[in-house]
């Protein structure tokens, strides 16, 4: 019915043959895109694929070189933010674009607030908040500071300034670029009830995400681009999965997940009675080879997990212990690296890198004393270890001396595990290793996590992407309420089960 | 980060290079504005003069540089600069002065072992209090000062010892002691800054301190050590003044940590940390020292200068945002 729908009316965005480059760079070679109102659009591509380029001359940022885009028959106004966001084009991008000390209400009217007299109405601000809230589900109290929310209430605030804005334009295209990275399954469950929703209130969604899945359930039609083209589209049904990442990655992607060795009887990590306020007791072992998922909602414990064995944060009691050594009870990330472990975090950018530095920089920091004669660390020795990371992770750069910055996400993070493959290190935490990450880029990630397991390292995986610790992991840990639920392995080891336990429904499976 | 790491120069290519040498082309263009505009600029003697002024401001912007790339500030330079000189002028004079009387190598030995003590304290209250730097330096530049003229009762120490003014105004064959010092630290500096763990987690520090922690590396002992050592060398710089105006004054220094921040970012440093430059500092400091001489030659007032310098640093750094981008 819906595509009888949007056969019938002309689309309500409308791009053809969109061009753009970046000096050498094409970045855009042509693109066609069709926006109809009341679809959910999906729009499919790797990283460097041309995505954020082509939501940037939606949104106004970029000045297309060639080609047309029209909004509702008119010609969208090209190179200024606010005329595209007057004209009806919103897009809420992966990174928070909220200002964490100014309220909600501000943050939901910010560039546009109510005025009287010249004047703040900021009466008229909360209580129209307020209902741009309750249209997201949130029943936040307007007045207060946005700092202190969690992800997926912070993303719901930057939907309603979304929607408020779309609004005042009299509806338009709303952009949600990865909506669900950070949001724990019951929250995406959450979110795809509204937008479907909005879909029946004519409004238009472009949505991106690198989820398969999720893309089946939300998703009305698809586009693919590939090195800035698109490449096919049509409706979502129309498409098996194998099709649309042929089309993305423009060859065959056999198998995401590798296979592996079956893991030794071996305990190398072994953490008793891990616990700090509001946490554990967590017990667990993992052995030499192998992968051990962690599981859980949002707010489960399951970076707390990561960072308490790991001394990035302090626990208030319990053993950590790395084959014979047992960490102190005052351990800090020194001494957890100095027995072995590695932590990959789970925010590359706060947590992971040193963006301005180079990739060498960032690739020998645990290490660089080993670099380190006389005093003197030794450049040339740096350069040659990091070219040999670089091509065994193929990281695609240009040279290692390049900001880590200019990486994209996929190869930002290979750059944090190569850290600790030149470390060589045992034991390896991973706080959503492909969080961001597109297909391409997470086959080799999920090649390099199974090679440094085959290794003999022990590998403890933290993922909300349940389809990819299904696939990793040897055994999964669910984690609810900062407490271990328990602990699946073998044929337990479904979808279904692993929710059991997390949401606390149900007995074990 | 540093120019000199041979792993930056190679795949640099020609955009950074020139990025990095614009501090030195606008150093050169306003010394050939200057040569045009007054006979007397070009001449040996007036750029020895500019080297000697600069040197003090030389010396503390060597540190101010490492403490700039991990994204912090120094504000107390100055006033350590003054109590490093209180404490060794009162070391080295003779006791009718109201000194100690302990001769001239260990003035300078009290004097560079209060400003690196004035340094560790800085260091303890940022990387173990957690206090802002901008915070902790605040409090030092008046503690500091404070200190300085308890020590004096307020009033200048005089009769310093002959051989404690050699680094003010002796030479060695010729090179001035102070610009000695100056080149010396310097390129000490870039050494450590370019080819040394201490550097390179300068400017990691400055660019992530948390990647760097959960790398195993603990962040607070090279931090706090870096803030000694823009002690340690405010306190030379110190040296290098009191062997110029041969008495020691609390009330020295005052606003030198504005010209040494100047000089920095002029440099190419960012005030964000994680990016500096040795050479770039020095040509930063050559450029303040070139710019007040040219004024005065010109018979410019203090009051235009003052105003000019302002310029000078505001339009150095919107142009350097500009090259970045």
């Amino acid at each position: 019915m819906k595509e009888g729908l949007s056969t019938m009316a002309p689309p309500l965005l409308q791009v053809r043959g969109l061009k753009k480059a970046f000096g050498a760079i094409q970045a855009l070679s042509g693109v066609d895109l069709d926006i109809y109102r009341g679809e959910v659009h999906v729009l499919l591509g790797e990283n460097g694929a041309g995505k954020s380029t082509l939501l940037k001359v939606l949104s106004g940022v970029h000045v297309p070189d060639e080609g047309k885009v029209t909004l509702d028959g008119r010609p969208l106004p090209a190179g200024n933010p606010g005329d595209s966001g007057r004209a009806g084009i919103v897009t809420i991008h992966q990174e928070f674009n909220l200002i964490l000390d100014l309220s909600v209400a501000e943050n939901v009217f910010l560039g546009r607030e109510p005025r009287r007299f010249g004047l703040l109405d900021h009466a008229r601000m909360h209580r129209e908040a307020k209902v741009l809230l309750e249209r997201v589900g949130l029943g936040l109290d307007p007045a207060r500071p946005v700092r202190g929310l969690g992800v997926a209430q912070a993303q719901l605030v930057e939907i309603a300034r979304a929607l408020g804005i779309l609004d005042a334009t009299g509806g338009g295209v709303l952009t949600l670029d990865e909506p669900t990275a950070a949001l724990a399954e019951h929250e995406i469950t959450l979110l795809h009830d509204l937008i479907r929703q909005w879909r029946t209130q004519g409004l238009a969604l472009i949505y991106i995400s690198h989820r398969m899945p999720e893309l089946r359930a939300i998703g009305d039609r698809v586009t693919v681009l590939r090195d800035g083209a698109s490449v096919a589209t049509g409706p979502m049904r129309g498409f098996e999965d194998d099709e649309l990442i042929r089309a993305m990655v423009g060859r065959e992607v056999h198998h995401l997940y590798p296979s592996r060795p079956p893991a030794s009887e071996d305990p190398l990590l072994e953490v008793e009675e891990l616990q700090a306020p509001n946490f554990g007791p967590v017990s667990l072992a993992v052995a030499r080879g192998e992968i051990l998922g962690v599981a859980g909602l949002m707010g489960a414990g399951r970076t707390r997990l990561l960072r308490l064995l790991y001394g990035a944060s302090r626990a208030s009691g319990g053993r950590v212990r790395v084959a014979d050594k047992v960490l102190s009870g005052t351990r800090t990330p020194a001494e957890a690296v100095e027995a072995g472990i590695g932590l990959v975090p789970e925010d590359r950018k706060h947590q992971g890198l040193a963006l301005g530095l180079s990739i060498s920089d960032n690739l020998v920091m645990a290490i660089l004393e080993r670099f380190t004669h006389a005093g003197f660390v030794d450049g040339k020795a740096i350069v040659r270890a990091s070219t040999g990371l670089v091509e065994r992770l193929r990281i695609r750069s240009r040279h290692v001396s390049q900001p880590a910055g200019s990486l994209s996400g996929g190869n930002q993070q290979k750059v944090v595990l190569g850290r600790w493959l030149a470390r060589d290190g045992q034991v390896i935490l991973l706080d959503e290793p492909t969080r961001g990450v597109d297909v391409g880029a997470r086959a080799e990630i999920y090649q390099q996590i199974a090679d440094l397991a085959a290794q003999g390292k022990a590998m403890v995986m933290v993922s909300s992407d349940l389809p990819e610790l299904l696939g990793m992991a040897d055994r999964i840990l669910v984690m609810r309420e900062g407490r271990v639920a328990g602990i699946l392995a073998g044929d337990q080891l479904t979808q279904e089960n692993v929710m059991r336990m997390a949401t606390g429904h149900g007995g074990r499976g | 980060m540093t120019g000199a790491m041979p792993t930056k120069i190679e795949a640099a290519g020609l955009r950074p290079w020139i990025r990095q040498s614009m501090p030195l082309v606008a150093l050169l263009l306003l010394m050939g504005l200057f040569s045009l505009l007054s006979a007397r600029f070009l001449s040996f003697e007036n750029l020895g003069n500019i080297a000697v002024q600069s040197s003090h401001i030389g010396l503390i912007a060597v540190g101010m540089t490492f403490v700039i790339a991990t994204g912090g500030i120094d504000l107390s330079v100055g006033s350590v600069l003054a109590l490093s000189i209180c404490a060794a002028g009162l070391t080295m004079a003779p006791a009718e002065s109201g000194g100690a009387g302990q001769g001239v190598l260990a003035g300078w030995g009290a004097g560079l072992l209060t400003g690196a003590l004035a340094g560790g304290v800085n260091g303890l209250l940022i990387s173990r209090l957690k206090l802002s730097p901008f915070i902790a330096t605040l409090g030092m530049m008046s503690v500091a000062r404070g200190v300085a003229n308890v020590l004096t009762d307020g009033m200048p120490v005089e009769d310093i010892p002959e051989g404690a003014l050699a680094l003010g105004t002796g030479d060695l064959a010729g090179m001035p002691w102070a610009v000695l010092l100056w080149v010396a630290a310097a390129l000490l500096g870039g050494l450590v800054l370019g080819w040394t763990r201490l550097g390179r987690y300068a400017c990691a520090l400055g660019s992530n301190e948390e990647a760097l922690r959960l790398s195993g590396v603990r962040p607070g002992p090279w931090k706090g050590s870096l803030y000694v050592l823009s002690g340690l060398l405010s306190a030379a710089a110190g040296l290098v003044f009191l062997g110029r105006v041969s008495n020691a004054q609390p009330s020295a220094g005052v606003g030198f940590e504005l010209d040494a921040i100047a000089a920095v970012v002029i440099g190419g440093a960012s005030l964000m940390g994680g990016r500096g430059s040795m050479a770039g500092t020095v040509v930063g400091v050559a450029l303040m020292g070139v710019l007040r001489n040219g004024l005065v030659l010109l018979d410019v007032s203090a009051f235009w200068q003052q105003l000019v310098i302002g310029v000078v640093v505001v339009l150095a750094v919107l142009l350097d945002r500009w090259r970045t981008n």
